[in-house]
């Protein structure tokens, strides 16, 4: 799976009230919640953001609330994938129950910037930025077990596949 | 092993299980809120999914956006009704009955001691007070147990935190979960379980160990353990409806970190914005003028938290230009406090009493900030926009320093009323 898009660059800390901020949640409406993706962070974002664009964030990406919008937003919005220094456990889990690939990369915030494509290679574990031939950057490898979540397109879709059980 | 290891190990069948293995596990009770369930319930139906894996087992609440804040808000918490009754689900709140579900499920026994609990809610880990294993998951993950019974968990590496001492006046577990997170930063203990044990566990009370249990998910923790002791016992035997198991740490247990607090140290703290991390002793604070004082929420809501607050607010009042919002966490804790006269203290200081909802603390309704104002708050999170417009701040603190704020306008000590006249 190689994932190729243009970047959009956030900071540490991204939580999932910025993602999509609580007064939005009593929707549950994919294209609702796409409206307000990072609103409180970015106001622009929603309406400049396109399928399959890339997120590059910090620290601790999608910390705070347990709440399944954030990935929804997020994946309603376009978003092809996310790659940060370190995601939080809930959001973490939440993207691969969801099927929404997210990566972790400690290097890659520093070296791409805002536009930039890049080239997220999951198989092979690394990251290209085409227009930085050199700069090329590893990816933590995903455990055997979400790789099976990811490749069955998600927890339910795993569970009732039967590979689960 | 640890706690959190033979809870995850006697819920998965295994006699031994090690920090990092996956292991799918036995879910002894699993929660969902109107935030959250709704979208579980769309999944179990899309997964094709007839009946839930123990009707008994799934405990229903309705307390975000409650009592309904709108059309939407409605529709959702119908959506859990009609689910509840179709099933025939008996531990489904609303109205009435229904108080902050992290406050409530405890309180009507419906967690025990060696428990392994999982809800589609962040602060979920609150149960770990008891000794059980509790973490927070997403709406999938509550459709999966909804489904099965079961659920996968990475077992989380260990860190112990020793607390030493002895808590002085007007410090409670609040000041010691705030401490921490100052010390340790929001993802100090990522993926990781936090047990607190020394010699200062004995003197929290249950209400305290909840605060500090609640707040462990701010510094990126899965769980947040205290070992049974009396106070656990007393509390789950009053309460509980099954037997409890209590769990200890073995003593050649493996911890990842062990970190030791001086809790008779430890003055009240304020998270400043936009972390919880961003923490100082109330004293270091400086002259912040606050337009919102907020006493209420899973973290500091409960009848032990509006003693406090009532004790300080008793014969006085909020500041000119302080809103006061006080909102007891269940219908429990409600009429506790009217029985106890602390609503009448509430009013006579200026409060408007909220009934019990999350609505104030995650800005969903019933007490929104407008740009550029600033709110005192007793909840878990000050993110940007938490509480309402994204110029608006948040400050977190403990019942106390909330209730001296609001008499003072101010961030305040809660000794700074000395002196300060009653009425």
């Amino acid at each position: 799976m190689i994932i190729k898009g243009r970047v959009w660059k956030f900071g540490d800390n991204i939580n999932t009230d910025l993602i999509i901020p609580a007064r939005y949640l009593s929707s549950t409406d994919p294209g609702f919640l796409a409206a307000h993706v990072m609103e409180d962070a970015d106001p622009t974002f929603a309406s400049r953001v396109a399928p399959g664009d890339i997120i590059v964030g910090g620290k601790d990406f999608g910390s705070g609330s347990s709440r399944e919008h954030a990935p929804i937003a997020l994946r309603a919005a376009g978003i092809a994938c996310v790659v940060a220094k370190g995601f939080a456990r809930i959001f973490y889990r939440n993207a691969f129950n969801m099927g929404l690939p997210i990566f972790v990369s400690p290097d890659l915030f520093d070296l791409v910037e805002e536009g930039d494509v890049i080239e997220v290679d999951a198989a092979a574990g690394r990251i290209l930025i085409p227009s930085k031939p050199a700069a090329e950057v590893a990816v933590a490898p995903i455990p055997p077990f979400m790789r099976d979540l990811l490749a069955a397109g998600g927890l339910i879709p795993y569970l009732t596949k039967g590979v689960g059980r | 092993m640890t706690i959190t290891e033979k809870i995850l190990a006697a819920h998965a069948g295994l006699d031994r299980v090690e920090a990092g293995t996956i292991v799918n596990a036995r879910v002894d009770v699993a929660m969902g809120n109107d935030a959250t369930a709704p979208l579980a319930i769309a999944a179990f139906r899309e997964a094709g999914a007839r009946k839930v894996f123990d009707r008994r087992r799934l405990v229903l609440v309705c307390d975000h956006f409650t009592p309904n804040k709108d059309i939407q808000a409605a529709t959702n918490c119908k959506i859990m009704r009609d689910f509840a009754r179709e099933q025939q689900i008996p531990r489904f709140y609303e109205g009435g009955e229904a108080g902050i579900c992290h406050v409530l499920l405890p309180e009507a026994g419906l967690v025990v001691s060696g428990d392994l609990v999982v809800g589609a809610d962040s602060h979920t880990c609150t149960y770990g007070a008891l000794g059980a294993f509790a973490t927070g998951v997403g709406s999938t993950d509550l459709a999966a147990v909804m489904m099965t019974g079961e659920l996968w968990f990475r077992v989380p590496e260990t860190v112990k935190v020793v607390l030493r001492g002895r808590p002085g006046p007007w410090v409670s577990g609040k000041d010691v979960i705030l401490a921490l997170i100052g010390a340790i930063g929001v993802e100090g203990a990522n993926y990781r379980a936090l047990e607190f044990t020394g010699e200062a566990v004995a003197h929290l009370t249950m209400a305290d160990r909840f605060t500090v249990a609640n707040m462990v998910v701010e510094a990126g923790a899965k769980n947040g353990v205290f070992p049974p002791d009396e106070t656990t016992r007393e509390y789950v035997y009053a309460r509980g409806d099954r037997d409890p198991v209590f769990y200890e740490s073995d003593p050649d247990a493996s911890y990842a970190d062990v970190l030791e607090m001086d809790v008779s140290a430890l003055e009240p703290q304020v998270a400043f914005p936009h972390l919880p991390s961003n923490v100082r002793p109330v004293g270091r604070v400086g002259s912040i003028k606050i337009d919102q004082v907020y006493i209420g929420s899973c973290t500091n809501g409960r009848i032990e938290d509006l003693r406090t607050a009532a004790r300080l607010l008793r014969g006085r009042k909020a500041a000119p230009g302080v809103r006061l919002i006080v909102a007891p966490a269940t219908p429990e804790v409600y009429r506790t406090a009217l029985a106890e006269g602390l609503l009448e203290v509430f009013l006579d200081a200026g409060a408007v009493i909220s009934p019990p909802t999350c609505g104030p603390c995650l800005g969903g309704h019933m007490g929104i900030l407008a740009a550029g104002e600033k709110a005192l708050a007793t909840t878990n999170r000050n993110f940007v926009g938490r509480m309402g417009h994204p110029k608006s701040e948040v400050y977190l603190a403990n019942p106390a320093v909330a209730a001296a704020t609001a008499v003072l306008g101010r961030i305040a000590h809660p000794d700074e009323l000395k002196g300060v006249h009653r009425l």
